[in-house]
């Protein structure tokens, strides 16, 4: 079995438009699942025990359940109900819903780790909590989570060829329909594991960065 | 109700597969994580460095790709498997890597002084391990591994994608025959919610066991 490579240089441009989706998909998740991910943890946080319940309930559902079948859902189940979303859309959605369950886990353990104190020292200022959140606790609880924030991320990353299933054309949906109708695996899906190991080494390098950045606090 | 009952016999065979699947890839993933763990912490320069790249290998490449290219690519150089036994060795290999480091941190995590003691009462670096570090390590490492378990079973639903009549696999045959997404994906969904805890019970109840008269701190 030769590998060739006048004809991975020819799908290389195909390729490398599927990595930019590849990318543009993860950070968007990545933004999406932060977002909804910190509100999962204050909502675990809520005065209303129902409220602490139920997010707790989602969270563990949404955990204990597979990302691709969680992805079906969404993309047949939300035309269903008059939600017509691109496909890209959907899978952005899928992945930022399934790791926000991830990070709420991460900002929680985050602002456990604020000392009691604080949220005392607020209330006896007489502090609305939304301005304790926003000027007291996160401040605080935030710049130790990045790094582990980052590591889901990267975890997502490696997730993201799951929407190639509902034809989204990242990195493996291209090197799969390149192979479709050449009949060649080989090269486009060597280029595609090469292609994650690269991306996946820079950014383990980048978390450790931020890991020595913010291990000092 | 009923309408959901006539959905199950299908998803219950998918999901003897799934089990099966999970049955098979958890103690070889187990095997991969204590074998390459322990060769990152070995003297030998060789083995450190073959641990090393296995682990970064597939932990640096997505599994799905992993499972494509096993299963498309790896017949060509005359490694023809048949798809069940290229997913359990794919899912093995996956997650043993990620098992790899669940082993080296929970050897780091005993205490110097145990393997002070060791040397003192002049045991063998390998009968220290096997006596006094590593039984003392399995402990903590087991709630990962349980986390570890959990993200298995989700994973075994990627082998659907290659033609394995999994939980998956089944939900999405019903849905061509039947168009029922709402049921069959939210069923499907329950049934995999299911199986995880009745998984994260299990882990609980082997942590207690293994765990039991054990403690790590010392308090004098």
């Amino acid at each position: 079995m030769n590998f060739d490579l006048t004809y991975l240089l020819q799908i290389a441009p195909l390729l490398l438009k599927g990595a930019v989706v590849t990318v543009q998909a993860t950070v968007l998740g990545t933004l999406l699942a932060a977002v909804l991910g910190l509100l999962l943890a204050i909502l675990n946080r809520s005065r209303l025990r129902i409220v602490r319940y139920a997010t707790t309930a989602v969270v563990l559902f949404i955990r204990n359940t597979p990302l691709l079948i969680q992805l079906f859902f969404l993309f047949y189940i939300l035309p269903q109900f008059g939600i017509a979303l691109p496909t890209y859309l959907t899978g952005v959605i899928a992945l930022g819903i399934h790791y926000a369950a991830y990070m709420s886990e991460v900002y929680r353990a985050g602002i456990t780790a604020v000392p009691r104190g604080q949220w005392e020292a607020a209330h006896a200022l007489n502090m609305p909590r939304a301005l304790v959140w926003r000027r007291i606790i996160l401040p605080q609880a935030l710049p130790p989570i990045i790094p582990p924030l980052g590591n889901y991320a990267i975890a997502m990353f490696k997730d993201t060829p799951v929407l190639a299933t509902i034809g989204i054309l990242e990195m493996l949906g291209v090197a799969l329909a390149e192979a479709n109708r050449s009949y060649r695996y080989y090269e486009p899906l060597t280029m595609v594991g090469i292609l994650f190991l690269i991306f996946s080494l820079f950014s383990a390098v980048a978390v450790r960065l931020l890991e020595k950045r913010y291990a000092a606090r | 109700m009923t309408a959901l009952l006539d959905l199950l016999p299908q998803l219950m065979k998918g999901l003897q597969t799934t089990l099966l699947v999970t049955a098979f890839a958890a103690p070889l993933a187990l095997v991969m994580a204590l074998a390459s763990g322990l060769a990152r912490l070995s003297p030998i320069k060789l083995l450190q460095w073959l641990a090393v790249i296995y682990v970064e290998l597939f932990r640096g490449t997505s599994l799905l790709v992993q499972l494509f290219y096993f299963f498309y690519v790896m017949p060509l150089f005359g490694l023809s498997l048949d798809p069940v036994t290229t997913g359990v060795l794919v899912l093995a290999l996956n997650t043993g890597a990620y098992g790899s480091e669940v082993v080296r941190a929970g050897i780091g995590s005993v205490p110097k002084s145990q393997r002070e003691a060791c040397i003192a009462l002049n045991m063998s670096p390998a009968m220290a391990l096997r006596r006094v570090i590593f039984p003392q390590a399995f402990v903590t490492m087991l709630p990962p591994f349980g986390n570890l378990l959990i993200e298995l079973l989700k994973a075994t639903s990627l082998l659907s994608l290659i033609t394995i009549f999994d939980l998956a696999f089944a939900g999405n045959t019903l849905f061509q025959t039947t168009g029922r997404t709402l049921e069959i994906y939210g069923l499907v969904l329950m049934i995999y919610f299911a199986t995880a805890m009745v998984l994260t019970l299990g882990m609980r109840w082997l942590e207690k066991r293994m765990g039991a008269g054990r403690d790590l701190e010392f308090r004098p």
